[in-house]
Parts: structure tokens; sequence; C-alpha cells
């Protein structure tokens, strides 16, 4: 049985759930099994937002992770919170224009992309999320670009297909910085 | 099959019941519900239905008793808090032997309680909730495709035996995405609504949809043909989902959400050699009594998100011939694998202590 | 020849009423089916009857009724509406049914405009229940609830729905009548009847407030009673035309 757990988790309003959902939908797209959770309440309101994606050969489960194989930080309280959490062998992503600080663990691997200010500098500055997305993809071999891509432009309604360039082109910055930087 | 569509729970139960013809929904917001109504905010003008944010929720499953009176396929949500003050509107439409669809994405409680995924709602769901000698028709699903197909079962099920439905779900299950297929869901079925308040048109005699009966005999006799009704429920709709049950020595017992967890523990056990099984009821009222009649476990145990509820009715079922045991979370926490693996060989320690 | 010049609405059934000597429910009920019949709606009208000597109407009229639970008419009749808008739905409901229990219910299908018609008996008590305190009974009314008379100190003001929902933009007419008098009678028709008729030409909420008698709860004979209608409700619930929305077609 293959099966990836994943927690994505940061600032409300940092697009953590849609990077989620693009992760579900992409897995959809392939007719892999999936689920997606989202926290939700008040806490979504500029405190900590997260979601967790459950990509698997077979049927999921129970959709609540305990214990992520992959954990993307877009902040330092997601950081903090989930860290202890991840899988020995597991890996951790975090936004390094964000977090001031380094993974304490040895025992995962900790993959760092300044994606906040990338995607600044692109004058993407919504977009972090899915520079962070494209960095995830490229580094774990979930799915390619391509792939992802096509994803984008058939999750996005055609009222608002406009929007699918700028976010491609983010998912590929990321997966960029990861071919750059391995 | 048709093609699968990426889904929030609470959006699946709009899309499913627009399909099963429901064009009236009345809704009130409170989290975490909240996205059924809106959907239903943006389809509903688009196909000539009717979605009304109504005052309250005492108003909205009055809304619900007036179109369903009327002869349409009437649906309200709410969460926890807000089904206490539907509850009042429900034994009214259930004493008017009028069908509706209740949706309950339950939360915490008591009280405002919290926003988390909770199942301490169960007996007001099963036992009553509103006043008086009455029983809702509670179908609990425990992932998207399943509340989408049991949207639809709901509506024909309340127009067939004119017993209002509630679909049962936790915040988890509103909440979360999973892929669904509409072309997979029951095919909303017609039944004639001769008893609706139409207007007689000076065709018929006048129809009146009541609930006060001011002769004792009247009103016992009115309930006793209710009750008859539910006799024929118990039979032909109860429904679950059971697995490794035959050579168990502990049944696990779990809905919703919760039996999700249940399965994932349930692997493991058997894995390291534990005889464990698993018994996923899926109408909650009926209860699925029958299948627990047939099992031969050593114990059974209820995983719940509430203090214990369902347990008493896996204690009826099995009619105590064996221990029953219970273990859950409550409060908006959602039990976890190793809990219940934990709880499950503590049992096997008292149930089976030479093995 | 002989020619009828009088006889029942066809609305209104054979049964025999129940209503106490001098209670203003029958005479209302007979204006709201002459109004149906006059109109040709009797075979589209759905009424949805409130909880209180009322409750029971359905057992007069030829017509579709809903019963609803105590307060909620408005709420239920806007779900029939929603849901069947060629018919004529309209709420029959007493003071503590409307003014009280269901004040959220009877303001906000007001305030939405809600194509339905409600008649509102006003007669300051709970009959039903035997002469307890209602939202309109009147400063110093004696009451079971209110045996020293109402204590607007402690027991606060009659609430004047007419005046409060005029405020309103959804509703389209709203006017207060009086069957104390064949004259206020005839009023109390005609308003009837353009409510009837605004709700047919789909202008939102009509209203009609019908000041009533309650001789029983009230203790005093039938005659006393309209006196009393006279001499201490009309002056504090003047009568008359509140808002009327006419240009609206």
């Amino acid at each position: 049985m293959n099966s990836c757990e994943m927690i994505l988790a940061g600032f409300g309003g940092q697009g953590i759930l849609f990077a989620g959902k693009m992760l579900a939908y992409a897995a959809m797209l392939r007719n892999r099994h999936l689920s997606w959770l989202p926290s939700y309440g008040p806490e979504m309101r500029g405190g900590t937002a997260n979601c967790h994606v459950i990509i698997s050969d077979d049927p999921v489960g129970s959709p609540i992770i305990l214990k992520p194989d992959i954990m993307v930080a877009m902040n330092r309280p997601s950081l903090d919170k989930f860290e202890d959490e991840v899988v020995p062998g597991g890996m951790i992503f975090v936004d390094s224009s964000l977090i001031d600080r380094r993974v304490k663990r040895t025992d995962v691997e900790a993959v760092y992309i300044n994606a906040t200010e990338t995607a600044d500098k692109a004058g993407r500055k919504t977009l972090a999320n899915m520079v962070m997305l494209g960095a995830v993809i490229e580094k774990t071999g979930l799915f390619s670009t391509d792939e992802m891509k096509e994803t984008i432009i058939k999750s996005i309604p055609a009222k608002k297909a406009a929007l699918a360039a700028p976010n491609i082109e983010a998912v590929e910055m990321g997966a960029e910085y990861i071919r750059k930087n391995k | 099959m048709g093609e699968k569509v990426l889904m929030k729970g609470n959006e699946a139960i709009g899309e499913a019941a627009i399909r099963s013809g429901c064009r009236h929904f009345f809704g009130y917001p409170i989290t975490p519900q909240t996205e059924l109504s809106a959907y239903m905010a943006k389809k509903m003008p688009k196909i000539g239905g009717t979605f009304l944010q109504a005052e309250s929720e005492v108003a909205a499953i009055n809304m619900v008793y007036g179109a369903a009176a009327a002869g349409m396929r009437a649906m309200t949500s709410s969460s926890s808090p807000g089904i206490s003050l539907k509850s009042e509107g429900i034994s009214y439409i259930a004493a008017g032997d009028l069908p509706a669809v209740i949706v309950n994405i339950m939360r915490g409680g008591p009280g405002l309680g919290g926003i988390q995924p909770a199942q301490s709602d169960y007996f007001q769901a099963t036992k009553g909730g509103g006043h008086g000698d009455y029983h809702l028709i509670v179908l609990a699903p425990n992932g998207v495709q399943e509340l989408a197909n049991l949207t639809a079962d709901a509506f024909n099920i309340t127009d067939k035996y004119r017993i209002p439905v509630m679909l049962l779900g936790d915040g988890t299950i509103g909440q979360m995405m999973e892929p669904v297929d509409f072309d997979d869901i029951p095919k909303p079925v017609r039944y004639e609504k001769p008893w609706a308040v139409t207007g007689t048109n000076n065709e018929r005699s006048a129809n009146c949809v009541k609930t006060l009966y001011l002769t004792p005999s009247e009103l016992e006799d009115k309930v006793v043909e209710r009750y008859n009704r539910y006799e024929i429920v118990k039979e032909e709709l109860q429904r679950y989902e059971a697995h490794d049950t035959e050579d168990a020595d502990i049944i696990i017992s779990a809905y919703g959400i919760t039996s999700r967890v249940a399965e994932t523990a349930v692997k493991k056990l058997r894995a390291e050699g534990i005889k464990a099984g698993i018994i996923r009821p899926i109408t909650l009222w009926p209860f699925p009594e029958k299948i627990y009649k047939q099992v031969h476990p050593k114990a059974f145990l209820a995983v719940e998100m509430s203090m214990g509820q369902m347990v008493e009715d896996i204690r009826l079922a099995c009619e105590c011939r064996v221990p029953v045991y219970f273990t859950g979370r409550t409060g908006g926490i959602i039990p976890t694998p190793d809990e219940i693996i934990a709880k499950v060989k503590e049992i096997a320690g008292e149930v089976c202590p030479n093995e | 020849m002989n020619k009828v010049i009088f006889e029942k609405p066809r609305a209104l059934g054979d049964k025999p009423l129940h209503y106490c000597a001098g209670c203003s429910h029958g005479i209302v009920h007979r204006l709201v089916c002459e109004v149906l019949d006059e109109l040709e709606l009797t075979g589209r009208a759905v009424c949805v009857e409130p909880v209180g000597c009322s409750v029971t109407a359905d057992e007069y009229f030829n017509f579709d009724v809903v019963q609803a639970a105590h307060g909620r008419a408005p709420a239920v009749a806007t779900g029939i509406k929603r849901s069947l808008p060629g018919n004529i739905v309209f709420t029959y409901q007493g003071d503590g049914d409307l003014a009280a229990i269901g004040t959220a219910e009877t303001v906000h299908a007001a305030a939405r405009g809600e194509n339905i018609t409600v008649i509102f008996i006003n007669n300051t008590i709970y009959g039903m229940t035997g002469g307890q305190m209602a939202p309109t009974s009147l400063p110093g009314q004696v009451t079971q609830t209110s045996p020293y008379g109402r204590d607007t100190k402690t027991q606060g003001y009659p609430v004047k729905v007419c005046e409060m929902l005029s405020t309103l933009d959804g509703p389209s007419f709203i006017a207060r009548c009086a069957v104390d008098s064949v004259p206020h009678i005839k009023e109390a028709k005609k308003a009837i009847k353009k409510a009837f008729e605004y709700q047919c030409g789909g202008r939102g909420l009509s209203f009609v407030e019908i000041l009533s008698t309650c001789p029983t709860n009230w203790g005093m004979p039938p005659l006393e009673a309209v006196e009393r209608l006279r001499t201490e409700m009309i002056p504090y619930y003047p009568l008359g035309v509140y808002k009327d929305e006419k240009g609206a077609e």
C-alpha cells in the first residue's frame, strides 16, 4: 500500500487550504483515493489554519492525520505545533522567509524554501502557497509540474480562468527552486 | 459511472438534495454546517428553487413544515445548538406525518459547547429531542459519497413513510472533501401526496395538516397508527456495514467519522492477531438490532465522540448476552486508533483471559 | 317569486362554531369567508391557523388549513407561499400568538414583505388558556396573571403592532379595524378584501388587525364587552389604515 499523509499549516489567508485542495484534486484526477480535511472556525481568521491531506492507493480510513509523512509550515506557530508529530524519515517544508528558526529534529528531512520572498519578488505576493506547493511536488515526486498545471486549470472555474496562469507560474518557481538547490 | 468531483461534505448534501428534487431550503447560519446554506443560496435561485435565510432556526424548521405541508421536498440544516431550537418544529412535523429532511452536522455540547466535531446528539436524534411519542429516521454517513447517497435516500424514505428523516453527520464529515460521483446516488422516487394543502381548487374536500387532537382516544389512535408504521420501518430499513465479525472476540461498533478511526484500529489489531471486528450502523433509528443478534463475540465495544450514548442501544440489541464496553472522547476531540486499540486489548484481557 | 338575498358563504362549512356568546371570532371567520368567495379565491386558499381559541378553525372552513405551532404561523405560511406562489395564503392569529411568542416570525415575515395576508385578532387577552395577560392587555387591565391590573412599571406596556410594523418597508397594507358596530364591520370587510387583493397583486405582506371582544374572559356580558372595546380599546388602538402602498403594483 502506498499512502502519503500531509499536514499543511500556516496563517489563515495564506492559501494553505487551497494548496492542500490542489494536492487532493490532483490525486482525484489520477484516480487515487484521497481525503482533505480542513481546520475550521474562528481560528481561521488570522490565526493558524491547517489541512490534512491523505493520498493513497487504498480507500482512506480516518481522514485525521496524527503522524504526517510530510509537514508544510508557513509560519512559526505551525512548525512549533507539528514538528514533533512528523514520522521519523518524514519531511518538513519550511517557508524560511517567515520562519526564523531551523527544524530541530534530526530524523526528518528539512527543506527550506523562501517562498514568500520568492513570490513577492515575482510580484505574486499572495502566491507563496503555490510556490510551496511546487516545491513539495518536485521534492516528493507526488505529482509532476505538468500534472499540477492540469489540475490548476481544471479546478479553477471558467469565470476565474485568468487566475490559472499566475498560480502555475508560482508552482513552477517552487519546483525550480528545488531543482536549483539539489 | 459519471465524473467525480471534489466536494466538501456539506456541499455534497446540497447537490444531492437538489438532484433529488429538493427545491425548498430554509437555513440559519451556524458552524460547522454553513457551507450547505451557502451552496443552496448559490444554486437555488438558478433552478427556480427557494433558498431562504430565516430569522431563526425556529422559523426555518417551521418554513420546512409549511413547504412539506404544501407537498414539497423541503430541507433545513443546522448544528447541535440549532437542532435544539428546531426540536419544537420537528415534533410538529412528525405529528403532522410530514416528509422532511433535517441535517445535523454535530458539534460539541451541551450549551454552546464547541465547534469541533462531536456525536453527542445521538440521544436527541434517536430518542426524541422534541416532545411526545415519535421517532425520526436517522441516517449516519461516514464519508462524502455516502453523505450524497444518503441525502438522496433520505428524500425517498421520508416521502415513502411520511416520517421525517435526520441526516446525522459531524463537523469532520461536513467539512472534509472527498471525490463524489453524483451519477451514483439513488434516483428520486415520486410519491403521490393527496394530503397536501395545495388549495381545493373547488374540486375536493378541504385538506388539513394538524397536530391537535382534543379527544384523547383520537390522539391515541393517531400515535398508535404512527407506531405501526415505525414497526414496518424497523423491519424494512435497518442498515449497517459489518466485517470481520465471524470469528471476532471483540466487535467494535461505531458510526460516522468514528467508524473510520475504528476501521484503522481493526486493521492494526488483526495484523497483531487480535480477533476484532466491526459493525457500523448506518441507520441509527431504526437501530440495526438484527445484526447484533446474529453475531457471537465475547464482548462489544462502542466507540463514540460522546460520553457513551449508542452504547445503550447496543446493550439492548444484544440483549446483554455479553458485556458492552465503551470508549470515546467528547467535547470536539476525535478518538485515535491507538486509544481504541488499547481499550480492545484491555477488554481482551478480561474476556479472553487464556488467549 | 322568492329570491335568496342572504346566505352563508360557500367557504364557510356547516359545523356550528364553538366560540362563546359575544366572541368576535364568528364575525371575522365569516368576513374572511365572504371575501374569499367574492374574490373567487376559496379554491386557492390555504389558511394557517394559530394556537389559541381559533386553533380548530379548520373545522369550519371549506378550504385547506395547516395548524401551526404557537406563534409560528407566519413562518409556516412563508414555507407554503414559497412552495405555492399561485395560492392565497393567510394566517389567522391571536394577540398572544402573534405579538408575544411569535413576535420574531411576525416582524420578519413583514420585513421580508412575504406575499401573505395576516389576520390579527386583538382581544387583549389569552382566551384559550382562560384569561391571562396578553402583550396587548391595556394598562390597568385585570386578568388572571395581572390580578391587580396590568402594572406598566413591572409588566410593561401593550404592543401596538400596526404602528410597529408600519415602520417597515416590506408590508404593502396595514390596517386596524374593529367589529363592534355595523359600520366598523363593513370597514373591516373592506380592509380584509383589500389585503387579499394586494396578495393577488403580489405586493407583499398585507396585515389587518381586528379589535375583538372576549366577554367570557373579560368577565362581562357581550354588550358590555362591545362597550369596553369602544371606550377603552379604540382610544388606545386607533382605527385606520397605517400603510397603503397604492402605487406598488
